[in-house]
């Protein structure tokens, strides 16, 4: 369990200013509010149905909120749209895995690197020189900083949708740490993975945050409590579109409210250890 | 010799003379001298590149190890231990030892921690060179209980950082620390390197132990280049070849290839990206010469074999077709009788449009040599491979003799012995028919352990404690553990591991357990393939959740029983298994029911499944089981389940 002190307004990565979203009169958000500080991981629990994946879609970009601000390094960005937000430095992963089936572990994280390119399409289509040596630090990079974090070498030429589903998993977060990003939304990482699997998974989420080569800061929705208050520096609880509380796991463990929320749903503090 | 005995062999005084005084770091430092910059002494493929590391690089990585090693405590004939997976750190980590006049002491990867506390506390290791956070997470767990240890050594920093225990150090910095060292005494590394002597120990090496706790082998330098040497004057191999190194450290036989042949030869060792990738990476290099375990090549025939069940009509035709003329021609040669043209030319056509492309599919479309040891290997699975023009050949050899003693000629292989020995080595049957061997590579005794080297080294004879006879070709045949041999019904000796093997050739069966010393009948408790039965099960629609429940399905019972009858084809009626069930679950050596090298443990095995062993001779068609078992991450489960009992009428 790792606590953290007060947040300083420059520290500040993403914040989240009295959002609101509706889905016609369904109110999926009603007014929340998170400040995301550079370096932690930031985790948000809630049953399901609280609204933690529409919150996700309007961080990304994918859902536009009626009311509120989403800031970005300081930057409003409302209107910033969702490949915009990329190339400012927010990459996800999905709950459910979004991979190019059809396609190899190795071009799948190629694609996360596209925005990194920088050679136009003139340059590409003699290829020789320039970009030749750009795809060489490219591929590079995914080699010794991607593919080797995640142990993947044994499946690099393997198309994706021939893998295990915990294999999937591990290549969307290598395509997410193609972009390196500064923010990195978890939608579920461990959904459907086995022990060992989650394991690993989390072993992952916290090399990336704590590595001096990535120091990614993490905004994770997981159901997995014992993860969630292992690898959390904070934890934001969601219930019907509203906030809970938001403290360190131990607060939040201890947060009489929370455990009324959760009340009758046992499922949300099991944990898989 | 006393009456009765038959040997064969060559006495060491017969064979060429080898030096004495040679040491493995001498002739290290020689070859490294050698080749320079210009050889690559070891490649390694990372991050997706092979990239080489040349024997300058070899000798400069493990000088200051060496030198690091001295500074930080090392004194003569001190333990170092290593564990990790394949890779050139691991074996420089080693060299370094040996070099600093230490004694290299190494520990399967998959070691359990009450293995790594036993063999770090009986060895006395001072240093523990580990990979990464895995290794030195297991021997930090065990430190409160090895006193001796002093350093852990780590090479990856993966996971590592947080650690800032002060027994912690990472190889650059041992590496720093030797460099310091070299500053203020230019000449100690070669120094070190002189004072050695080839009578003095340079590893002690755990046995598996199929019965007992691991015992130590203390091999000299002399032991292991001996024995390298005479390997060598049979099958030579070129300092241009290479050989992959993927199989533990800690087996004698990787030893022998990557130590005592591969630095005499000078050959290129490569080492696989992960141990996942180690078959891609086998194909890509092409190796020259090949020696692993049969289990190896018992999965490189189970993927052909599935391969084979998964493809079309016309390639399974073909490819029967292969087979079919590469057997009959393999069966020739084995009978040493001339292969008539005919038979040529039709070999030469079905070589070259099936047989080549699947050999170097299994990366073996270079290997002049490939052996197999340390267990007893199937004819099937020997002659599958010969019908590929794969020279394979058996060896037969053990910890104590520092690799192997007994092995096939080319142009005179015979699937059912295991050969003739290497230069220098005697080899023996006494009227127990017990096999003893005298050779320069017989080992220095067990470490702390003098009843167990009294029992086993007698008079400069090593006694195997594995019975065999030598045949009318004077080749040596390995019947089996002498313990494990069976006295059937009518008083005939049998020995299980050769049924064992029958049963494995079939790609649905990954393990069979047949009993029946001094009973009526024999029986077997089989284990299935998970991998190959669910696929096989997937295509008939059959309905399981897990490995318990496919094995206990009638369905998988009816295959089994097929497999079973297919191996008792032209046995005798005694020899033949009678009674079986599967097993509802694999054998696993985390379980203590197979040694690392994936040998059954006879004794342990009969203890735990006493009851299926009483149900399998009594009148009952069925066993009840309730018992506990434990995964690999340490959760237990609760397992009821009823298995079958089926008989096999003549």
């Amino acid at each position: 369990m790792r606590g953290t002190t007060a947040i300083k307004a420059d520290d500040v990565l993403l914040e989240l200013k009295d959002l609101h979203m509706y889905f016609g009169k369904v109110a999926a958000l009603s007014g929340v509010s998170l400040q995301v500080r550079k370096g932690d991981i930031h985790s948000v629990i809630g049953p399901n149905g609280a609204g933690k994946t529409v919150m996700m879609n309007i961080i990304n970009g994918l859902y536009r909120p009626q009311k509120g601000e989403i800031r970005f390094k300081g930057q409003l960005i409302n209107n910033v749209r969702p490949y915009e937000r990329a190339s400012l430095g927010m990459a996800r992963t999905f709950q459910k895995v979004e991979v190019f089936g059809g396609m190899t572990v190795l071009d799948n994280i190629r694609l996360g690197r596209h925005i990194h390119f920088k050679s136009g399409i003139i340059s590409g289509a003699i290829y020789a020189g320039r970009t030749a040596r750009e795809e060489i630090e490219h591929r590079r990079f995914i080699e010794e900083e991607i593919i080797d974090l995640l142990e993947i070498e044994h499946i690099r030429h393997k198309p994706v949708g021939m893998l295990p589903y915990g294999l999937q998993k591990r290549v969307e977060l290598g395509r997410a740490l193609a972009l390196e990003p500064e923010l990195l939304i978890l939608d579920e990482p461990l959904a459907g993975l086995n022990l060992e699997e989650t394991e690993d998974m989390a072993r992952f989420v916290i090399d990336v945050n704590e590595d001096k080569r990535w120091k990614v800061t993490c905004l994770l929705v997981e159901h997995d409590m014992g993860v969630v208050m292992d690898l959390s520096h904070q934890v934001f609880v969601l219930n019907f579109g509203n906030m809970i509380m938001n403290g360190t796991p131990q607060e939040v463990q201890n947060s009489p409210e929370v455990i009324k929320a959760y009340l009758g749903e046992e499922d949300m503090y099991a944990t898989r250890r | 010799m006393p009456h009765g005995d038959k040997a064969i062999g060559v006495k060491a005084e017969d064979a060429q003379e080898f030096p004495k005084d040679l040491t493995i770091p001498k002739l290290f430092h020689q070859q490294a001298k050698r080749y320079g910059k210009d050889r690559v002494a070891m490649r390694e493929k990372e991050f997706g590149i092979w990239r080489p590391i040349t024997w300058q690089d070899y000798l400069d990585n493990v000088k200051y190890i060496a030198l690091g090693l001295i500074k930080l405590g090392l004194q003569e004939g001190d333990k170092v231990a290593m564990i990790g997976d394949n890779r050139p750190e691991g074996l420089m980590a080693e060299m370094a030892a040996l070099c600093a006049r230490g004694v290299g002491v190494w520990l399967f990867q998959d070691c359990l921690m009450d293995e790594v506390r036993y063999i770090i506390d009986h060895s006395d290791a001072k240093f523990v060179f580990g990979e990464g956070q895995e290794e030195v997470d297991k021997v930090l767990s065990i430190l409160k209980d090895c006193p001796k240890l002093k350093k852990i050594i780590w090479d990856d920093p993966k996971g590592l950082r947080q650690y800032d225990q002060d027994c912690l150090i990472s190889l650059r910095d041992v590496q720093e620390l030797g460099r310091e060292l070299e500053k203020e005494k230019p000449q100690l590394f070669e120094e070190l390197i002189h004072k050695g002597h080839g009578e003095e120990i340079a590893l002690l090496f755990y046995t598996s132990g199929t019965t007992a706790l691991p015992k130590g082998a203390l091999l000299s330098h002399h032991n292991m280049l001996s024995m390298g040497k005479h390997l060598m004057e049979v099958d030579p191999c070129k300092d241009s070849d290479d050989y992959v190194s993927y199989l533990p450290f800690a087996w004698i036989g990787e030893q022998m290839m990557s130590i005592s042949c591969g630095l005499q030869m000078g050959y290129t060792l490569n080492f696989p990206e992960a141990p996942d990738t180690a078959q891609a990476n086998i194909r890509e290099i092409g190796p020259h010469v090949m020696f692993a375990p049969p289990r190896m090549y018992e999965q490189m025939t189970r993927t052909v074999q599935v391969k084979y069940l998964d493809a079309t009509w016309l390639k399974r035709t073909f490819y029967r077709f292969a087979t079919w003329v590469g057997y009959r021609v393999a069966d020739m040669k084995f009978a040493k009788k001339p292969v008539p043209f005919y038979w040529q030319a039709l070999h030469g056509l079905v070589y070259a449009t099936v047989q080549k492309k699947l050999k170097d599919n299994l990366g073996m479309s270079r290997v002049r040599n490939a052996y197999t040891g340390g267990a007893a290997m199937g004819p099937d699975h020997f002659r599958f491979f010969h019908s590929l023009g794969v020279n394979l050949k058996q060896i037969y050899g053990q910890t104590e003799v520092a690799g192997i003693s007994v092995v096939h000629r080319r142009g005179d292989i015979k699937f059912d012995t295991v050969g003739t020995p290497i230069p220098g080595t005697e080899v023996r049957i006494n009227q127990d028919g017990e096999i003893l061997t005298r050779s320069p590579s017989v080992f220095q005794g067990y470490y702390k352990n003098p009843e167990a080297t009294a029992k086993t080294l007698i008079d400069g004879w090593l006694y195997s404690g594995d019975k065999g006879f030598i045949d009318d070709d004077g080749h040596l045949v390995v019947f089996d553990r002498t313990k494990d041999v069976f006295t059937l019904k009518d008083g005939r000796p049998f020995a299980p591991q050769y049924l064992e093997t029958r049963l494995k050739f079939s790609p649905y069966i990954k393990d069979g357990w047949v009993i029946g010393d001094k009973r009526d009948y024999l029986c077997a408790v089989m284990c299935i393939d998970y991998s190959v039965v669910s696929n096989w099960a997937d295509q008939r629609k059959l309905n399981y959740t897990s490995y318990q429940e496919l094995s206990q399905m009638p369905e998988v019972y009816d295959l089994v029983e097929k497999q079973i009858r297919q191996a008792n084809k032209d046995l005798p009626d005694l020899a033949k298994i009678r009674k079986f069930t599967n097993l509802y679950k694999e054998f696993d050596a985390d379980d203590d029911e197979l040694t690392r090298t994936r040998k059954l443990r006879r004794a342990f095995v009969e203890m735990r499944y006493k009851e299926i062993v009483a149900a399998l001779y009594s009148p009952n068609d069925s066993v009840h089981i309730d018992t506990l078992i434990k995964y690999e991450d340490g959760r237990q489960a609760h397992i009821v389940t009823d298995m079958r009992i089926v008989s096999i009428a003549g």
